[in-house]
């Protein structure tokens, strides 16, 4: 079979503006091209991806929503979520030694990989051991965040994705925009063409329908399954108690690659615990509503170690940090690493819906992806684009009010935005936002140097015509460009108290 | 009662005519309203844009102009905005204890828990929903991200204007979506606020009313700008300004703001 995997050449179907911004893959799959505010500006500029992703998003936000409707205790599952993952965090080096020690017990194989770099080396050398040239891959984002593929192809090994959506992505050369829907970006007309062009046994009559798309990915990928040795896999859930790994589905396609290989391989951030058995119950509610607003996904997959005559007959389990103990050392931001991955928080986020997910230029996108990206990176300062991705929300607040395991999103935005500021406190020449800052907390900080700067305003309606204001020079013009000022009051609140009330606190 | 008024930065220099409609509202209903002449800002522009260390002594100023609630001289403290409501009650506290000052951080949680927004304050302290108004004119709701989701006012909004005379409320479609002010984030992410302001400024277009209104000025001069620009001929107003409006001295509509 001759999948045309990680050539170079981007997928990009004709009139379609390139949402993406990066070339082909990029380097490091958690920070990749310009800041958030120039990817997002040129996004914009794609009316249709903001119809497809309207679409899709209100869609599956209307799904959510009715089947979290349905659960009288939805919000106590979302206070047990969060303090199962809290008692995680706090317990995690004796977790994860407990969890290595039973997936030993159990005939598996743990292995530590401190980053990216340390993780493909070990998951290529295990490969490489087992003589194959070709995987078949579970749907995971632990192996997007290390760009696998791209590093077992570096060495030979062709790694085929087998989740429909992932197939797309991979085979236009793309990158995902979506933590649970990686294509989301792309039409149905759009996926018929790169079927077309890069699956090499597409019936030539394929139509965009969306059941014969996924028929002919379906026959595509049956071979593949039937002849693979090896499969990679991520893991929704490992349980440290018992050693076991649980994978979350809807295709059935995870559960044919984590049953009919003989060797499977498992890259799980070190994050993904759950100290017992039980605690499974919450997750197992909580996930499949919040993601894919079914009541229940269709396979769920659990496996302990090995079973002899059962399943592969080898199992290696790659434990990731990749910048999480990072993230963990710190007492607000280390609530990012409660995220099961759901994606709810992309579907009700205004600012994702309107420019997508690879403005964030990160394969985690969103606003989980806009407090776990910079964290993972440690990104700080100017220099780095994942630093703009804290400013990438409005604070709207509805992420949190969707997030199963109520991370408090807003906060830990503006916790990362006061890291930002605060690292940026060491440049010898101020930017323009701290000299504005610092100028409006002087301002800001005493009624008796409040008070004429409020009445200053007044100046403005030199500018004014018919009671507003159409333009200002900069930075006001970021303001006037698209939307109109009011005309400043004659007369302050301040003032008017004054007039009318007289000048003492007491009425 | 005797209320004391924190009428907001934006209030005091850009929109007084929501602290002024939320004087003459509770004068009217028989409380008394004072004015705290130290008082300045709640810090949320601050703390919102990362500036931690310039926030704190706007924090500071904002503790100590309402302190003497805590001391009986006041019973309460009103805010015409859900946001400023928010940034007391979830951030300056967080604020003074994240830099060390755990004296301030304190005194700023006892203060933030005897400061309410307006229509908390009308419907939870006061226990009214009818405050008497008169308002003949077609009117939908904006309900502001904060107000809803930070403090979580729910439909005390929606109460309060079905129980004015002569108001037609009409539902706002994806009433709790974004307008995309989000503060700083207009300037920052100029191009996408734009886009979120777009479908908020057609969504309330399609309503036909002729005014929208919300707890929040910030929303609103954000909102009414993208209407002023369009030439949408819908006013934006402030819910205090729609509960100030009696048959004797109705308010006026016209204009973006």
């Amino acid at each position: 079979m001759s999948v045309d995997l990680g050539m170079p050449g981007v997928w990009a179907p004709k009139g379609a503006a390139q949402t993406s911004g990066h070339g082909a893959h990029p380097a490091d799959p958690l920070r990749w091209g310009p800041t958030f505010p120039e990817a997002a500006a040129e996004a914009l500029g794609d009316r249709q991806l903001r119809r497809n992703l309207a679409r899709a998003t209100s869609t599956i936000r209307g799904k959510r929503a009715a089947v979290v409707g349905e659960v009288t205790d939805w919000e106590e599952l979302r206070d047990a979520g969060r303090a199962i993952k809290t008692r995680v965090m706090a317990e995690l080096p004796e977790l994860l030694l407990q969890l290595e020690e039973q997936v030993t017990a159990r005939g598996g194989t743990v292995h530590w990989a401190r980053d990216a770099a340390e993780a493909n080396r070990i998951v290529a050398d295990l490969v490489k051991a087992t003589g194959e040239t070709e995987v078949v891959k579970v749907k995971s984002m632990a192996t997007q965040e290390i760009g696998l593929n791209e590093a077992l192809a570096e060495e030979g090994i062709e790694a085929v994705e087998t989740d429909l959506a992932e197939l797309i992505v991979q085979l236009a050369g793309d990158m995902p925009s979506h933590i649970l829907v990686p294509a989301i970006h792309r039409s149905r007309a759009e996926i018929r063409e790169i079927f077309l062009a890069r699956m090499d046994d597409v019936p030539r009559e394929l139509s965009d329908a969306p059941a014969e798309l996924a028929e002919a990915a379906r026959l595509h990928l049956r071979r593949t399954f039937l002849r693979a040795k090896v499969a990679i896999s991520g893991a929704n859930f490992a349980v440290a108690e018992t050693g076991t790994l649980a994978v979350v589905e809807s295709e059935g396609n995870g559960r044919m690659c984590l049953t009919l290989p003989e060797t499977l391989i498992t890259v799980m951030g070190i994050e993904k615990l759950v100290p017992t058995w039980r605690d499974l119950e919450v997750f197992l509610q909580l996930l499949p509503r919040s993601s894919t607003g079914e009541r229940m996904n269709p396979y769920t997959s659990m496996w302990t170690g090995v079973t002899k005559g059962d399943g592969p007959q080898a199992f290696h389990l790659v434990l990731l940090d990749n910048g999480r103990t990072r993230a963990l050392a710190d007492d607000v931001g280390r609530a990012a690493l409660h995220c099961i991955r759901c994606s709810a928080c992309l579907n009700v986020c205004p600012v994702y819906e309107r420019v997508g997910g690879h403005a964030y230029g990160s394969v985690y996108p969103g606003p989980i992806g806009a407090i776990l990206t910079p964290q993972l990176t440690g990104a700080a300062g100017h220099g780095d684009p994942g630093s703009s991705l804290p400013y990438a929300s409005t604070l709207c607040g509805a992420c949190y009010d969707v997030c199963p395991v109520k991370i408090d999103i807003p906060a830990l935005l503006v916790d990362l935005r006061a890291r930002q500021v605060d690292g940026d406190r060491r440049r010898i020449l101020p930017g323009a936002w701290d000299v504005a800052m610092r100028g409006a907390s002087w301002a800001m900080s005493s009624a008796k140097r409040f008070a004429p700067a409020a009445r200053s305003a007044r100046l403005g309606r030199l500018l004014a015509r018919d009671g507003k204001i159409r333009s200002v020079p900069f930075p006001g013009s970021l303001w006037t460009r698209s939307r109109d000022l009011p005309a400043p009051p004659e007369e302050t609140f301040r003032d008017w108290w004054s007039r009318t009330r007289g000048d003492g606190d007491e009425a | 009662m005797r209320i004391a008024l924190l009428a907001t930065c934006i209030g005091e220099a850009m929109f007084p005519r929501a602290p002024r409609a939320t004087v003459e509202l509770l004068e009217r209903l028989g409380h008394e309203v004072v004015y705290p002449q130290g008082q300045a800002c709640c810090g949320q522009m601050h703390v919102n844009t990362g500036y931690f260390t310039e926030a704190l002594p706007v924090i500071r100023n904002h503790v100590e102009a309402f302190e003497p609630v805590l001391d009986g001289a006041w019973d309460a403290v009103v805010v015409p905005s859900g946001s400023c409501t928010g940034s007391i009650r979830h951030q300056q506290a967080m604020v003074a204890s994240r830099l060390g000052d755990e004296a301030l951080a304190t005194r700023a949680a006892r203060v933030a828990d005897r400061t309410y927004e307006l229509s908390e304050l009308l419907v939870d302290v006061l226990g009214t929903v009818d405050v008497g108004a008169y308002f003949p004119h077609r009117v939908t709701l904006h309900p502001t991200c904060h107000s809803l989701r930070m403090i979580r006012v729910g439909d005390r909004p929606q109460r309060l204007l079905r129980a004015v005379e002569d108001l037609e409320l009409v539902d706002l479609p994806s009433a709790e979506t974004c307008c995309g002010f989000g503060g700083t984030f207009s300037l920052k992410n100029a191009p996408t606020s734009t886009a979120m302001l777009e479908d908020k400024v057609a969504a309330i277009r399609s309503t036909g009313a002729e005014v929208v209104t919300a707890g929040d000025y910030s929303c609103l001069m954000h909102i009414g700008g993208g209407l002023s620009r369009e030439g949408a001929g819908v006013t934006t107003m402030h819910l205090a300004e729609i509960l100030a409006s009696t048959r004797e001295t109705p308010a006026a509509v016209g204009g973006a703001w």
